[in-house]
């Protein structure tokens, strides 16, 4: 299976190579669109200095870490990202007479080497804030910062299939999702918890987006010692179970009516 | 062995109204419509069968390939091939049958087709051995050698084909399954694709399913023909005997120096124009022979042929006859 | 005039037809604008001292953002026409008898307005219900209604042209920098933040930029933070650049058209 993905993953960078202007521009343009976001980071910043209790390079550090774990998302399961079109043009009937498990199959169908620009982007972050923002690095922190980002990269792949499930039931509507994915890397730049209560009760409990953010970040920066809040992460991912059972079930549907 | 029993398939369509208030009220409310692709759909396909599976468009050709192929599940009935169940073996049963998408490309567009095939060689986890010899004769059965260090984007619609047959069939399936594989191609392309599914099905052994438009294919390839309509299996037989039980009426042309000469029982006017007459004639009211003595009797004949119907004809007449 | 109505009726019919995608959009942007005021409340309750305009006007703002996202969206437009510009059928294009720069305008303009009248009503109509602090206010006077609709039009008109120079720029590079463009616009025309809140030497160049001519204008006069001789003074930048860059993409067509031509495509 690794073989094979790799295989997969090395016709990808082929292609992706035959259009190098193409790729420079998108990955320049992906750079780009995080970086606007950072820019309007530090021009509030520049303005407010602390909030919630945040400074500047505590939430860069947040920016970095929730960026990092969208890019390798978005780079790796592309394939769920941009799976109405897949359906749309017959390539899923292809992936459905092929035998290997179909999720491996979505997933190896596509690598977005553009979005080198945007996980570029999270590196000079992290290599920036890293020195700045008062973590005294130890084994258990490294530890944490590793589970927030892989986690999150889960996580988010987790909603990229949610949104391709409801492409079996409809190719309309599904912006929506957007608010979750797109939402939560935007959003996820400030931790989660000055939305208020009540976004970050959602974002604990029904789209666990906090707990590989804003939890795990209150033990990176000492303000909580307690370990269930090192470990948010990993309880994060049992969010994957129904992730995983409504595409089983939106599959099951497709493959019944075929709409 | 191929068992289609009693399988039924129907979709919901949402209907799409024309007009500036009806898209307004579409808004609030959309009306669905009940369309019945499969209808009781039952046939048999032994081992090695070559079939030609035609029907007009939405007569439910390409449903049932889908379902033969494990991607969708009908609302009812049986489907066993090679002892397993599609739909429900998927995995297992993909591993013995080969697709061809005529429409819809599996090769990687911007890498060399040879980088393609590996891949597929690996999706498919194909020996090492068993791969390298397909590909051998596959190369030279549909001449690929140029074509494999080519990207699959710079091939002509003719040598994408062949290479596509080709990815279907290093994987050695039992069953390959062809969804309209001649469509857009030039003659030479035709015939060339046409010789090696010939050749595939009847050196090899291997089931060939055909759909297709063009009913050169099937005189060229079919020794069995299903023709579906509204869901059900209307003819199923050889070309010759379809021919026989449907339509024996004979084309008789003549190039002749004279007066057009009347018509009589038996004979219908296809064509007429300066010198030239084309007729069909019902064997059954006037033998060919009678019609020769005839025409030879009241013009002076410079060449004459005699010939069935051809096939792209009568389809369209069993399409006619059957109202679909 | 005839055949540009007919363009913008199409237009409205097929984005119609989309209706879940329409609702869909509207729970979107609402959930956005949400959550974008709830991280602007948070840096108002860290230093109410140094919000740059008044709460409620920031309130305004982002839901007149998000109501009118399709007007000033830069991404998402123009995909068709870089794809004919790509694939050389752009020559069909030259053989109808239109000015191909006004149809591109107008086919644009008519996606825009088709999109955003969908979407803007229903935002508006709950975002003024909503209890406060969130409530959308209506303008403090006519004269601020009447001028922030001719800043809203204006607005309009100078991203669209902005879209169609970069479509223009697939001339040169055969290939999509969409991203790119939309990324520089959004920022610099407030879309990520507004323009009061960048720092204040930034901010004075920035205002005078066309990228301030775009959602900046009408939004900052509705709310009322640009009011007065300030709001004509702004109306006036609008015209200046919609006309700089009107002339400008009509002449940068004609010349990408004659490289064309002369290339023989």
């Amino acid at each position: 299976m690794a073989k094979l993905y790799v295989g997969f993953f090395l016709m990808h960078l082929k292609s992706q190579m035959q259009y190098k202007t193409a790729f420079f521009l998108t990955t320049l343009g992906n750079f780009l669109t995080s970086f606007t976001t950072l820019l309007g980071v530090w021009f509030i910043f520049d303005r407010f200095q602390v909030v919630e209790g945040f400074t500047f390079n505590e939430i860069l550090l947040c920016f970095a870490i929730m960026t990092m774990s969208f890019s390798l998302a978005e780079l790796f399961a592309r394939g769920f990202d941009t799976f109405p079109r897949i359906l749309g043009n017959g390539e899923f009937d292809r992936v459905l007479v092929r035998p290997r498990n179909t999720i491996f199959l979505v997933l190896a169908a596509k690598t977005e080497f553009t979005r080198l620009g945007r996980l570029l982007q999270s590196l000079l972050v992290f290599v920036y804030v890293l020195p700045r923002c008062g973590v005294v690095w130890s084994p258990l922190k490294i530890l944490t910062l590793v589970l927030m980002v892989s986690c999150g990269c889960l996580l988010f792949f987790g909603l990229f299939l949610v949104y391709a499930s409801f492409a079996f039931f409809t190719v309309e509507g599904l912006e929506f999702m957007n608010i979750l994915t797109d939402g939560g890397r935007e959003f996820g730049r400030y931790p989660f918890a000055i939305y208020g209560e009540e976004v970050l009760k959602f974002l604990t409990y029904i789209v666990p987006l906090a707990l590989v953010q804003y939890y795990p970040l209150l033990y990176l920066l000492d303000q909580s010692q307690r370990v269930v809040d090192m470990l948010a992460p990993v309880i994060a991912l049992v969010f994957l179970l129904p992730c995983y059972q409504f595409f089983r079930f939106a599959l099951r549907r497709y493959r019944s009516t075929g709409s | 062995m191929i068992q289609v029993a009693n399988i039924s398939k129907s979709f919901k369509v949402a209907k799409r109204e024309a007009g500036f208030g009806r898209a307004v009220k579409a808004l609030f409310s959309r009306q669905y419509e009940l369309i019945q692709a499969l209808d009781h759909l039952s046939f048999t396909i032994d081992d090695g069968e070559m079939v030609g599976y035609i029907g007009p468009n939405g007569a439910g050709k390409s449903t049932t390939i889908k379902i033969m192929c494990g991607v969708l599940t009908p609302d009812a009935g049986e489907c066993v091939i090679n002892g397993r169940v599609p739909w429900k073996d998927r995995l297992p049963h993909v591993r013995e049958i080969g697709v061809v998408f005529g429409q819809r490309s599996q090769l990687w567009w911007d890498v060399p087709v040879g980088d393609s095939f590996e891949l597929i060689r690996d999706i498919y986890g194909v020996n090492a051995k068993l791969y390298r010899s397909n590909l051998e004769q596959l190369t030279a059965l549909l001449d690929l050698q140029e074509l494999l260090q080519t990207p699959a984007r710079s091939l002509s619609l003719g040598q994408r084909m062949r290479c596509e047959i080709a990815a279907s069939l290093l994987h050695s399936p039992k069953i390959l399954f062809l969804d309209e594989p001649t469509i857009g191609l030039d003659a030479v392309s035709k015939i060339a694709v046409r010789k090696f599914i010939k050749k595939l099905n009847s050196e090899y052994g291997t089931t060939v399913i055909l759909t297709t438009h063009d009913m050169q294919d099937i005189e060229a390839l079919a020794q069995r023909i299903l023709l579906i309509g509204k869901g059900r299996i209307l003819l199923d037989g050889s070309l010759a005997e379809m021919r026989k039980r449907f339509d024996q009426r004979k084309t008789v042309v003549i190039e002749y120096l004279g007066e057009l000469p009347p018509l009589i029982l038996g004979m219908e006017l296809i064509e007429a124009s300066e010198g030239r007459l084309v007729l069909a004639v019902d064997p059954h009211i006037l033998p060919v022979s009678e019609v020769i003595t005839y025409l030879a009797s009241q013009v002076e004949l410079l060449d004459l042929a005699v010939s069935s119907i051809s096939a792209e004809e009568m389809v369209a007449a069993m399409y006619r006859e059957y109202r679909i | 005039m005839k055949m540009y109505l007919a363009l913008l009726r199409m237009r409205f019919l097929y984005g119609m037809q989309y209706r879940v995608a329409a609702l869909a959009g509207l729970a979107t942007q609402f959930a956005w604008g949400f959550m974008e005021i709830l991280a602007f409340m948070a840096f108002y309750r860290a230093n109410p001292a140094n919000f740059p305009m008044e709460f409620s006007q920031t309130v305004s703002y982002i839901w007149l953002q998000q109501a009118f996202l399709a007007l000033f969206a830069s991404w998402g437009y123009g995909a068709d026409i870089a794809e004919t510009i790509i694939s050389g059928n752009i020559a069909y294009d030259l053989a109808r008898p239109l000015d191909l720069y006004n149809r591109w305008l107008c086919e644009m303009l008519a996606t825009r307005f088709a999109r955003a009248m969908l979407r803007c009503l229903p935002v508006l109509a709950v975002a003024f219900i909503l209890p406060e602090p969130m409530r959308l206010r209506l303008p403090a006077s006519p004269e601020q209604l009447g001028f922030f609709i001719v800043s809203l039009l204006l607005g309009t008109c100078v991203v669209t042209t902005y879209s169609v120079l970069d479509c223009l720029a697939v001339f040169y590079t055969m290939t999509r920098i969409n991203l790119v463009f939309a990324m520089i616009s959004d920022f610099l025309a407030g879309a990520v933040i507004p323009l009061p809140f960048f720092p204040e030497p930034i901010r004075r160049v920035v205002e005078l930029l066309p990228f301030a001519a775009m959602q900046n204008m009408p939004l900052r006069i509705y709310s009322g933070h640009i009011t007065g001789s300030s709001m004509y003074q702004g109306v006036a930048l609008q015209l200046f650049w919609l006309a700089v860059l009107w002339l400008g993409g009509k002449w940068l067509l004609r010349r990408s058209l004659k490289r064309v031509i002369t290339q023989g495509g």
